[in-house]
């Protein structure tokens, strides 16, 4: 009574709406990769020309971080699909500890004393 | 079926290789017990010390090894093992489970505890135990000022700070996805509830400890620099890291008594808890809050006033969600036909008692005063009122409610008041007193005061109470000895959550038959509706059921090993055992294992005999 694994794995007949998800999913995919590379390219260049001030190269390179770490884990880990409502529950408690932690140490810890 | 039938196996084999929960779960308890007695020892000799003044009993460098271990073994080797003990029995009952979602990882989270604990007490026979407190600051616990016993500090708690963090995401798993049919989240008992909140808590704060070990232990085995004022570095990162861990530690402990409270107040009220939502919302607010308020250890360090002003204000509001669950459970007492049971009446002696913690906890938490309290014996009676009238109280409420279900037999009541008085006025007559010593200018852990400063009476008081616990203790000891006769029950105590509607012993899959939940309190429900069973969710199948395994014992001993050879700085010890750890993971991963399944006859025949 050993469960076989890997064994004779039944052809999949996806119905047509089910076809149209799975389309519609890669395209998301392929968007996603699209828009990071661009981003990554971007990062790249606003060091490389001298179009962006330094003193905004490294915000800017932030904010392009943090929108491909929320594209990253939406769209290619699957955070925004069904059914991760607690992996989502709990990468969200996780930043929302997280951030007020960091903000407050890096104050604390730094040479001006509030 | 090829390997349907568990090999018969020799008992102590069975137990060394079992990744059954209440096998491991009763690990716990033994262990977490053993390790209590050490950490009480040690308090009584720190309260003989202090019997009189200027008593040399021992010397000042054995009291402070003696303050720091009977800390961090009461913290992290006592109350964490012994809350892990119950919510390792019981939890996956509650939910109606046959096990925890990683069976194997609960074996080798019990291990890595158990072997990171024997190694920082094995510092007692090599070269001296830790002596720079449970907080271990640098710089007291830098390579400069302390030996070779907080090498044992920091690998040991490693070791078993991953034990811990292992179990703790095992039991959030569990929780999320092993739940019975027809249990929602806000149908879960109140103990699983506050068992969720707290691997919660232990998934996030464990890793600022794991952080801030590594870099003690850098510093002081590799020469790494983080903490050396005169090299550039800085004292105050390690108490940032400490009270990140540490604070959220303490709730750790707090919300599964919390837990176990609520189900004891409710069952010997025979009413359900008031106000279930509001507790569940009180927990989770209590988790929350309790990772913003860690720099109110640290008021006296120099933050300055705003950093001051907003940690006092955010320690303060925590005082609002324990309120609301202090209210709960007065309201379900109320009109309640209460049973003065031990249990029942360790619950009852909690809410005082944690009340008085509660409020010198908001006076600490006031900025200004607290320069006064700082390091007093305000302080020492502050949390011992919250985690021995919290947590050592819940823990002996458990015992007593959930002893017959864990170990088959009734804990004798009439000892069982005796202990509970004794511990309660000893406990009060101990710490109490302690506050206006506190007020009077006595520091903590020092090893002795000068006679004529007025702290005489008041010492002298405070450890005849010591003594009146361990009195109370030796009596339940004998209470589990005496009482072993006393069969007990599937459902002593007319009970309402789950895990009453086992039989007892329990059987190895818990539930011949998956149950369905219909209600908050299911089996009271159940009761209520005049069936004499739980519904059940399949049919009478065979059960699949995980295979034992001799290596997270084997990996902790490696873990162990290694830790020697760095705290010897012998490399190739240290290699050799890492080499064990890895190798056991390598074989874990490669190596099939299915398990194996009990065929229905077995389960059949259980269920006649039981």
């Amino acid at each position: 009574m050993e469960p076989k694994l890997n064994t004779n794995q039944p052809q999949v007949n996806l119905s047509k709406k089910e076809k149209i998800k799975l389309e519609r999913e890669m395209r998301h995919q392929i968007i996603t990769f699209v828009v990071m590379i661009f981003f990554t390219a971007l990062a790249f260049m606003s060091v490389a020309s001298d179009l962006i001030p330094a003193s905004f190269a490294v915000p800017f390179i932030l904010i392009l971080a943090v929108i491909q770490v929320i594209l990253q884990l939406y769209y290619f880990m699957h955070l925004k699909d069904k059914d991760h409502e607690w992996p989502n529950a709990f990468m969200l408690s996780g930043i929302v500890i997280i951030i007020p932690m960091v903000a407050a140490l890096m104050l604390l810890l730094g040479v001006v004393k509030y | 079926m090829s390997n349907s039938q568990a090999l018969k196996k020799s008992v102590l084999w069975d137990w060394l290789t079992t990744v059954d929960h209440k096998k491991i779960g009763i690990m716990y308890l033994v262990a977490g017990a053993f390790f209590f007695v050490l950490g009480g020892l040690e308090a009584m000799i720190i309260r003989a010390q202090l019997m009189f003044p200027e008593l040399n009993i021992v010397s000042a460098q054995a009291f402070n090894e003696l303050i720091t271990m009977h800390g961090t073994t009461m913290i992290f080797l006592a109350a964490m093992p012994l809350l892990f003990g119950f919510m390792n029995f019981i939890v996956p009952l509650q939910i109606g489970a046959r096990d925890v979602a990683f069976p194997f990882l609960n074996s080798l989270g019990f291990w890595l505890f158990l072997f990171g604990g024997i190694l920082l007490n094995l510092s007692w026979f090599f070269g001296g135990a830790p002596d720079a407190g449970w907080t271990a600051y640098v710089p007291l616990s830098s390579a400069e000022y302390a030996g070779t016993g907080l090498d044992y500090y920091v690998l040991g708690l490693q070791i078993s700070g991953a034990g811990t963090l292992i179990g703790g995401i095992n039991f959030l798993v569990t929780i999320i996805t092993m739940r019975a049919p027809g249990m929602t989240m806000m149908k879960m008992p109140l103990f699983t509830w506050s068992s969720f909140v707290s691997s919660a808590l232990i998934l996030f704060a464990f890793p600022a400890l794991t952080v801030g070990l590594f870099l003690l232990m850098f510093e002081r085995l590799f020469g790494a620099n983080y903490f050396i004022v005169e090299a550039g570095g800085n004292v105050v990162i390690w108490q940032h890291l400490f009270w990140i861990f540490g604070h959220p530690e303490v709730y750790i402990l707090i919300l599964p008594a919390f837990g176990i409270f609520s189900e004891v107040l409710s069952t010997f009220s025979k009413k359900r808890l008031f106000g279930y939502s509001a507790m569940v919302f009180a927990t989770l607010i209590i988790g929350f809050l309790g990772f913003m308020v860690w720099a109110h250890h640290m008021f006296t360090v120099g933050m300055g006033p705003v950093a001051n002003a907003i940690f006092a204000v955010a320690t303060m509001a925590i005082a609002v969600p324990t309120g609301i669950k202090i209210f709960n459970w007065l309201f379900t007492l109320w009109g309640g036909r209460i049973k003065f049971t031990t249990a029942n009446l360790f619950a009852l002696g909690f809410i005082p008692s944690f009340v008085l913690g509660g409020v010198t906890g908001v006076m600490l938490a006031t900025s200004a005063a607290n320069y006064q309290f700082h390091d007093t014996y305000f302080v020492v009676a502050h949390f011992h009122y919250v985690i021995i009238g919290g947590v050592v109280f819940g823990l002996f409420a458990g015992t007593f409610y959930w002893w017959p279900k864990i170990f088959g037999y009734m804990l004798n009541e009439t000892l069982g008041k005796w202990f509970f008085w004794l511990f309660f006025i000893g406990f009060h007559l101990t710490f109490f007193v302690q506050h206006f010593l506190g007020l009077m200018g006595m520091p903590r852990r020092v090893a002795s005061y000068l006679d004529g400063q007025g702290l005489n009476d008041l010492n002298f008081i405070s450890t005849i109470g010591a003594f009146f616990m361990a009195v109370a203790f030796v009596i339940l000891l004998v209470n589990i000895f005496v009482a072993r006769n006393d069969k007990a029950v599937a459902d002593p105590w007319d009970g309402r959550t789950l895990e009453w509607a086992t039989p007892t012993p329990v059987p190895e899959y818990n539930f011949a038959q998956t149950p369905v939940a219909r209600e908050l309190d299911a089996l009271w429900y159940e009761k209520m509706q005049g069936n004499k069973k739980l519904p059940v969710a399949e049919p009478l199948g065979e059960i699949h059921m995980p295979n034992g395994s001799i290596l997270p014992i084997i990996m902790s001993l490696g873990l162990f090993i290694a830790s020697f050879g760095f705290i010897y700085a012998t490399y190739w010890v240290s290699v050799i055992g890492l080499g064990l750890t890895l190798g056991c993971m390598v074989v874990r991963s490669v190596k099939e294992d299915h398990g194996y399944h009990i065929p229905v006859e077995e389960i059949k025949q259980d269920k006649e005999v039981g």
